[in-house]
């Protein structure tokens, strides 16, 4: 490997993607899920897929994870090809996944202690994400005690628990009320901010798309395909409050309704 | 009105054995007892110790045969519920027996092991085996998707799967199984009695029966359907209290 | 289950136990066991007899007779007990006594007072079935959508009109969901009933095979009565499926 010798600056050898999607396609039987579908996920950003129900979107996702096989192409995290789930990502699930019989503690350090971390250790870095997702206090509850909102916060702190650079989010927060989503959301973009990850979220809502991407890719359906790139850039700095005043946040929602609007039974 | 449900629950209990207590006064038919007669023949067999004997008889076969049945019906049910191949195997043998009379086996299995306990303990087994079985299996099969989908994301192995996600989340309806499977196993360990060879509860029924001494008769089927019931509201106490949320939490309410 | 490509039917696997079950037969392992195929050809020929169609005959009559009395008894009290509350709590209790109770005790009580004949049994039979309709009927009562009575009412429906356009439909996948159950205990409690009360119908073509060692026969009426018990089940859970596409959607 004489190749591998050259010296490089480290910055430079990681590709500007996080993750890379390259020519996915996804079969189930006659019906094309996906189609030759390439996308580029960069590092430490939070892109968002966009598109109306049926378009693949949460599929994709899966594909990323590793929990489903593309029928063709291939997923590289970090230049690496993508052959299963791994431990350079998390998932969060739209329906939470949370165990039942586990409490908060338990549910929170699960990724961990299947990675065969000791309970001692486990249990001190679960509480410290506990802590970070506002459920100081709850580390003892189970999840059928705890409301919609704050059983996302434990799939949260799991995701984050686990310390993987990437972050897939399938619709997160679209089994919370309106109020605790709007939380979410702001919450959302200061952990983009603070934390150095590549979030991956799927969402139906646009205004949520808008709101919290540095980059929106929109999926149409029928084949499913990248229709449009659209990457956000003034309002981002003006901060949470004034985002959805901002003609441009306003311009975008209503570009992306128009493209989506004839998608729409 | 807090007390109305228990209230009324007594007040039923009272008219029915208040109805019981008249027809035999009467009486209906020369078989038929009064309550009180029935009931004084109970504590009178509880006091002589010929029910503590009875019984101590009658649940050998029962609590032998539930355990066996719980033991091979859910390592059969978890297999079934696991793999394609066994599902497709086993499932029929299964279903069939749920559905049909299996009491029709009692001659053969009275010829081909005799009058003692096993012929008694297999009664019960083929009574409380297939419904745990088909239990477990459901219950595994119906593990939600979006669990096992977070166990393989956060990297767990197959084994911790089944282990920690699998077994955990199939327990309330492995258990319901078992509580069917006992329901099932009583029905059988009665039917042995009375007609593989009376011993137990089944002796004193069909002995009473012989010499017409009809209050211990009634006394002696009251008193096991009442121990049956009593212990399967038991059982069904501990299950809500054992899986008090298990059925939520993963989805939103 | 799939085998190199193709997808094997749902009980296709029976037909493997069938041949385990003659290769066990003709190996001579056991004196209770023998070959499937003779027990098919002793099928045929035992078919034909009277003895058969008597046995059959006689349980048929028990227990259609027993299935009649559970449901025309059990629905009505299963929907009454879901409209009223007082009458709901006064039984429902006893109701689930009932369900879960080792009713097999209680078939001394019946052959005391109803003597050991046709009467008893086809009692048994109805004891078996009846409480889970009971049950199932109230259930499926007390799902029942208020604002499809609300609708009802508004749009001036008399109480006749409300129970069997509204109640009896808006509960049917549950009533039928409970007869399915019953009448599968039914068919236990009719063969349980032959077993214990009298020896008659396919009881004592039971006990008859047995005391003369004719496994073949005691395999082929068993195989009818098993084949006969799961077609029941079959037809009424396809009976079931019918209506309860809507049931998803209520």
């Amino acid at each position: 490997m004489a190749m591998s010798q050259i010296k490089q600056v480290v910055d430079n050898t990681l590709p500007e993607s996080a993750v890379s999607t390259r020519n996915i396609s996804k079969n189930y039987g006659d019906v094309e899920a996906l189609k030759n579908l390439s996308l580029e996920f960069p590092r430490g950003q939070l892109t968002s897929l966009l598109g109306p129900s049926g378009c693949g979107k949460t599929t994709l996702l899966k594909i990323i994870a590793g929990l489903l096989e593309p029928t063709s192409g291939t997923v590289e995290v970090n230049g690496q090809t993508v052959k299963g789930p791994g431990p350079d990502r998390a998932f969060v699930f739209q329906d939470f996944a949370l165990l039942p019989w586990a409490t908060v503690l338990r549910n929170v350090a699960f990724g961990l202690e299947m990675r065969g971390v000791a309970k001692s250790e486990r249990e001190a870095i679960a509480e410290k994400y506990i802590k970070e997702v506002g459920l100081a206090g709850f580390e003892q509850s189970y999840p059928h005690e705890l409301s919609g909102g704050m059983r996302q916060r434990v799939g949260l702190a799991r995701a984050l628990s686990v310390d993987a650079e990437v972050l897939l989010m399938d619709e997160p927060f679209s089994a919370v009320d309106e109020q605790t989503r709007r939380k979410f959301q702001e919450d959302l973009l200061s952990l983009v901010q603070h934390e150095n990850k590549t979030f991956i979220f799927v969402t139906h809502s646009i205004e949520e798309a808008v709101y919290v991407s540095d980059q929106i890719a929109i999926l149409l359906p029928r084949p499913s395909r990248v229709h449009e790139i659209i990457r956000p850039s003034n309002f981002r700095s003006k901060g949470v409050d004034n985002i959805r005043r901002d003609p441009e946040y306003l311009d975008i929602v209503d570009e992306i309704w128009a493209s989506l609007r004839t998608y729409v039974e | 009105m807090p007390d109305r449900a228990l209230l009324l629950k007594l007040l039923s209990a009272v008219i029915l054995f208040g109805a019981w207590e008249i027809a035999g006064h009467i009486p209906i038919s020369y078989a038929f007892p009064t309550f009180l007669e029935s009931m004084s023949a109970m504590f009178r067999m509880i006091a002589d110790g010929t029910m503590i004997d009875a019984y101590a008889e009658t649940l050998r076969p029962l609590v032998v045969g539930v355990a066996i049945s719980a033991v091979l019906g859910i390592a059969i049910g978890l297999w079934i519920g696991l793999s394609n191949f066994f599902d497709w195997l086993f499932s029929p043998i299964f279903i069939v027996m749920q559905a049909a009379p299996l009491a029709a086996l009692i001659p053969l299995l009275v010829l081909a092991y005799g009058i003692g306990l096993t012929s008694k303990v297999l009664v019960v087994c083929i009574m409380a085996m297939p419904v745990i079985v088909l239990n477990t299996a459901g219950a595994v099969r119906n593990t939600p998707e979006s669990l096992k989908e977070m166990g393989r994301a956060f990297l767990a192995s197959e084994p911790s799967i089944i282990l920690r996600i699998i077994i955990p989340a199939a327990s309330p309806v492995i258990f319901a199984g078992l509580r069917l499977g006992i329901s099932a196993g009583f029905i059988g360990a009665i039917l042995a009695e009375l007609k593989i060879t009376p011993t137990g509860v089944g002796d004193i029924i069909t002995y009473s029966r012989s010499i017409a001494d009809y209050p211990s008769m009634y006394a002696a089927i009251f008193s096991i359907i009442l121990l049956a019931v009593l212990f399967l509201n038991l059982l069904e106490r501990t299950e809500t209290l054992l899986f008090k949320g298990n059925e939520r939490g993963y989805v939103s309410d | 289950m799939t085998l190199f490509g193709y997808r094997l039917p749902g009980m296709s696997s029976l037909i493997v136990w069938g041949l385990l079950w003659e290769i066990v037969g003709q190996s001579g392992l056991t004196f209770f066991v023998p070959p499937l195929s003779e027990v098919v050809a002793t099928l045929f020929g035992v078919i034909g007899t009277s003895a058969f169609q008597k046995a059959l005959a006689e349980t048929a009559y028990a227990f259609i007779a027993g299935v009649f009395f559970a449901i025309v008894i059990g629905i009505p009290v299963g929907i009454l007990m879901g409209k009223n509350r007082l009458l709901d709590e006064m039984l429902l209790p006893w109701v689930n006594v009932f369900l879960s109770a080792p009713l097999t005790a209680l078939v001394p009580v019946l052959m005391v007072l109803f003597g050991f004949g046709m009467k008893s049994i086809i009692i048994t039979t109805t004891l078996f079935g009846i409480w889970i309709i009971i049950l199932n009927s109230r259930a499926g009562v007390k799902q029942i959508n208020r604002s499809l009575l609300e609708m009802a009412h508004s749009f001036g429906a008399s109480p006749m009109d409300a129970f069997f356009k509204i109640y009896f439909w808006a509960a049917l996948p549950e009533i039928l969901g409970g007869v399915r159950i019953g009448v599968i205990r039914a068919v236990k409690g009719v063969i349980i009933g032959q077993l214990l009360i009298s020896i008659v119908g396919f009881g004592a073509l039971f006990e008859l095979y047995s005391a003369n060692f004719l496994m073949a026969h005691f395999w082929a009426v068993l195989i009818v009565l098993f084949a006969l018990a799961f077609s029941i089940s079959e037809f009424l859970a396809y009976l079931e499926r019918r209506v309860s596409y809507y049931a998803a959607k209520r």
